[in-house]
């Protein structure tokens, strides 16, 4: 039962470090980004090249694995989507899943189509048992890396000029312009640093997630369930909507194994018919 | 009504009659559709899911070229009216094709009625979730009742009676090409006499702006409604075709890639004149087949460049380009039957 709870944790912390990125450009720019699981998958199978190919120790593939994936989303979004964002969301829509195939294709033609496992060194194998709670040591390696990045991703929102300035522009980005702030500059680094994040929890993920070159049409809609049900204005809202996601799907799997995803989809129905905006969205008009 | 009115409402309804009459180009694409029949011997097969995905993406167009909602769930009712369609035909509740085909594209209409609801709240990011959802969660119930459904091996031992008990579908799909394309035209036409009624120029008129349109009195959330379910009902009857004349029905017809492949129908084709869908059908699957013959694992990526080049290109751009072309056949055509050339309806 508490191994169901903490198995659950760590999937939804994953899916929160996987999501999180998303849910500030839709909030940002109302930019529906379809393609995102497709920046995760950037980040996981650049941490098999790494790992598995060119023997680089697995935690300094990670943050390898994060750069080079915000490296990849800075550059996609000054060339392509950046001509995007003034679009109608069905051109949004049809753009990004356009990459999502290229994506999945490419990655088949490089990488061939079967699962890819990254070697992860013998420290993190095997569990703990603590008070007959068993407890994986890399799930807890997820909660640790996870927990560390939500309280600096809250605390550089709440802080930081630059996060005063996100959250500006992200409540009213016409008054944000006209008080001086660049918002495109702001975007353009908010994005790249979302793919990054995505790039990371895709290489923390390849071994719970499970990395082929279908991820991002199989996780899409997660990441979108976590976006709508957590409301895009804050990020706390993202990451209890994730939290939850995570131990009822784990939970789900578990107990009505039988039953699938259908048991997620239909709370996220739910949820959307209940509160349009999102669980934990503040009543904005938007 | 006023003496001073009249005069302008009988301008209008001649307008519309005008407008709905048919048009020389239209005439040549039907008569250029059925001799196809003659013409391509040989192709009967990829005709026949080409006038499957002209009907399909007929349904789509209908909601997110008149109605401006976007979806990527019509899968829902494509892939329930198959399943619906095979089940009767597997366990003889109905024999006759054409009844069941009918009672299949009612049955996703009721599901379209249904789902409606749901729909037709929030923003177009809570659309796409919703719809998304709901035929992801059909394709998880098919999964789960697999005794009924096959489950991943797909719905086996279906035998479709003769259509009318005279026309067998035979080894070279002829007949089951010539079926299709008389539905498709069929439900063309019960289409067209949607789009051009007063209930359709009222549907135009919500898409463009739904604050004023329910301020001059249409009751938009009905109309919208209504418009769902007519959609649903034609993505059923294309459903149920490719169950009948296949025999044979997979969980794939509830696959996020089949929604998404069919906005891309659209899109080539382009939103809101109807022909769009069949246009986009055509173009695609010449296009998937040569793709598919260069590199037969790969032609996603084809398929997705294309969608992010039409894009980033502009997908207005094309389709003005279109429409200049229509208006200047229109014309040619006009001045060929020696008569007033139509106006083309405007486009903004």
């Amino acid at each position: 039962m508490l191994t169901i709870l903490f198995d659950g944790i760590a999937y939804g912390m994953l899916l929160f470090v996987l999501a999180c990125g998303l849910s500030v450009t839709l909030g940002l720019m109302n930019f529906i980004n379809l393609a995102h699981g497709s920046f995760a998958m950037a980040g996981g199978y650049c941490t098999v090249v790494l790992v598995n190919r060119m023997g680089v120790p697995f935690l300094l593939g990670l943050p390898i694995a994060f750069l080079v994936t915000a490296l990849l989303g800075g550059l996609f979004e000054r060339t392509l989507y950046v001509h995007v964002y003034a679009r109608s969301h069905l051109d949004q829509v049809l753009f990004t899943i356009g990459l999502v195939f290229m994506s999945v294709a490419a990655v088949d033609y490089t990488m061939g189509s079967s699962q890819q496992f990254v070697q992860i060194p013998q420290a993190l194998q095997g569990q703990f048992d603590v008070y007959g709670i068993g407890m994986g040591k890399y799930r807890l390696l997820i909660i640790a890396v996870c927990g560390v990045l939500t309280i600096a991703l809250q605390l550089i929102l709440a802080k930081t000029r630059f996060g005063s300035r996100l959250r500006a522009a992200v409540d009213d980005q016409r008054v944000a312009r006209g008080l001086g702030i660049n918002v495109g500059a702001v975007f353009a680094i908010t994005f790249a640093f979302g793919s990054g994040l995505a790039g990371l929890g895709g290489a923390l993920g390849a071994e719970i997630l499970g990395l082929d070159p279908t991820f991002p049409l199989k996780y899409m809609i997660y990441f979108l369930i976590v976006v709508t049900v957590g409301g895009t204005s804050s990020i706390t809202g993202p990451f209890l909507a994730s939290i939850l996601l995570g131990i009822g799907d784990v939970a789900g799997k578990y107990y009505v194994p039988t039953l699938g995803a259908f048991v997620i989809y239909a709370i996220m129905i739910v949820v959307l018919i209940w509160r349009p905006q999102g669980l934990f969205a503040r009543s904005v008009a938007r | 009504m006023t003496p001073a009115t009249a005069p302008l409402a009988a301008d209008v309804s001649r307008y519309l009659a005008r407008r709905a009459r048919w048009s020389p180009l239209e005439i040549g694409f039907w008569i250029f559709a059925f001799a196809t029949i003659w013409l391509f011997p040989g192709k009967y097969l990829i005709l026949k899911d080409t006038a499957i995905l002209a009907l399909f993406a007929l349904s789509l167009d209908l909601i997110v070229g008149y109605a401006g909602i976007i979806s990527l769930g019509q899968a829902a009712f494509f892939g329930l009216a198959g399943y619906f369609s095979g089940l009767i035909a597997k366990y003889g509740i109905v024999d006759e094709p054409v009844i069941a085909l009918i009672l299949s594209g009612f049955a996703a209409a009721a599901l379209g009625f249904v789902t409606s609801f749901l729909v037709l709240r929030g923003s177009d990011l809570t659309r796409l979730m919703v719809t998304l959802g709901v035929s992801l969660m059909l394709g998880e119930i098919a999964n789960r009742y697999s005794d009924l459904t096959g489950g991943a091996d797909g719905l086996q031992g279906v035998t479709i009676a003769p259509v009318l008990g005279r026309f067998r579908f035979d080894l070279y799909g002829h007949n089951g090409y010539v079926y299709c394309l008389i539905v498709l035209f069929v439900c063309f036409l019960l289409a067209r006499r949607i789009v051009y009624s007063p209930f359709g120029l009222s549907l135009r008129a919500v898409k463009e702006n739904a604050l004023r349109a329910s301020a001059i009195g249409i009751p938009v959330k009905w109309r919208l409604v209504a418009i769902y379910t007519v959609s649903a009902g034609f993505a059923g009857i294309a459903g149920a075709l490719l169950t009948q004349t296949t025999a044979f029905c997979s969980l794939d017809v509830f696959s996020l890639e089949r929604s998404a492949d069919l906005l891309l129908v659209l899109i080539i084709g382009g939103t809101g004149y109807l022909y769009g869908g069949l246009i986009g059908a055509v173009i695609y699957k010449l296009l998937q087949d040569w793709i598919a013959d260069l590199t037969p694992q790969y032609w996603q990526f084809w398929i997705g460049l294309v969608l992010v080049a039409i894009v980033l290109v502009g997908r207005e751009r094309i389709g003005g380009g279109n429409a200049a072309l229509r208006a200047f056949i229109v014309r040619l055509g006009g001045r060929l039957l020696g008569r007033r050339a139509v106006p083309a309806p405007d486009r903004q």
